[in-house]
């Protein structure tokens, strides 16, 4: 490798709370691509029948697994709201640094907000009719 | 014409000009993903149970099947071109780099390959 300097330089940076947005996007993004992981598992469990479904849903019932899940769904809420205020910066708004600090802590708040909604709905998904 | 000179063409360094691309595609599949994943967990919410039949009947719908497929697919790539730059950013050994970058497109081959194979079969199956 040529000893060239390498982005991000992370250690110049002071640290700021709009820093931990930024890594916090990357994080959720990496727990992410571990959901859709799952979402392939339990797709590929109901196409292989009842009985391997049946396999499949004890597994992914272990109670350990509500931890992962809980952690999937203020992934998922973070990283839409975090992805929006990108999508929004690409068109050159919201770049200025009080308008960055102001996005990172409703990006915070919104999300959060989302995980409970989300969170409350799925704990009591299947069992309304 | 190109404006570099022979040698740092000849090594190779300098922009590959194809770093535009990259952003172009993360950001196109983002804007997909963002009604595909609300309509996602939205349909997880209301369906009245995870049994068998019940998701099957839910995944044989033609409408859910053809949006599951957009959604395993589209993100399956936008997952391999967020990982890559992470990978590209924070694994400095260009060994362990290369490794992990071709394990990481092996890894969302396959999960898109398999996403797509279960919805299809599910929905050609029919309601069971």
């Amino acid at each position: 490798m040529p000893i060239r300097p390498l982005s991000p330089h992370l250690s110049v940076y002071k640290f700021k709370y709009t820093l931990v947005t930024s890594i916090l996007n990357r994080l959720t993004g990496i727990a992410l691509s571990f959901a859709l992981l799952l979402l392939a598992y339990w797709l590929m469990s109901v196409a292989s029948g009842t009985l391997a479904q049946q396999r499949a849903q004890r597994l992914l019932g272990l109670p350990l697994l509500k931890l992962v899940y809980a952690t999937f769904v203020f992934a998922f809420c973070y990283h839409l709201c975090a992805g929006i205020r990108h999508l929004v910066w690409d068109t050159g708004h919201g770049l200025e640094r009080a308008q960055s600090q102001r996005s990172a802590w409703l990006v915070v708040s919104a999300s959060l907000l989302l995980t409970l909604i989300l969170g409350y709905g799925l704990l009591h998904a299947g069992r309304t009719p | 014409m190109s404006l570099s000179s022979p040698l740092r063409q000849v090594l190779g360094a300098g922009p590959s000009r194809s770093g535009v691309h990259h952003w172009w595609l993360q950001r196109l599949s983002s804007l997909a993903l963002v009604p595909l994943t609300i309509w996602f967990v939205v349909s997880l919410v209301a369906l009245p149970g995870f049994d068998h039949a019940t998701v099957s009947a839910w995944l044989a719908q033609s409408w859910t099947a053809l949006l599951l497929i957009l959604l395993v697919l589209i993100g399956a790539w936008h997952s391999q071109l967020g990982l890559q730059v992470i990978i590209e950013d924070y694994v400095h050994g260009a060994g362990t780099k290369w490794l992990l970058l071709v394990l990481t497109r092996f890894a969302h081959l396959l999960i898109a390959a398999a996403g797509v194979f279960a919805v299809l079969k599910v929905a050609f199956r029919g309601p069971a």
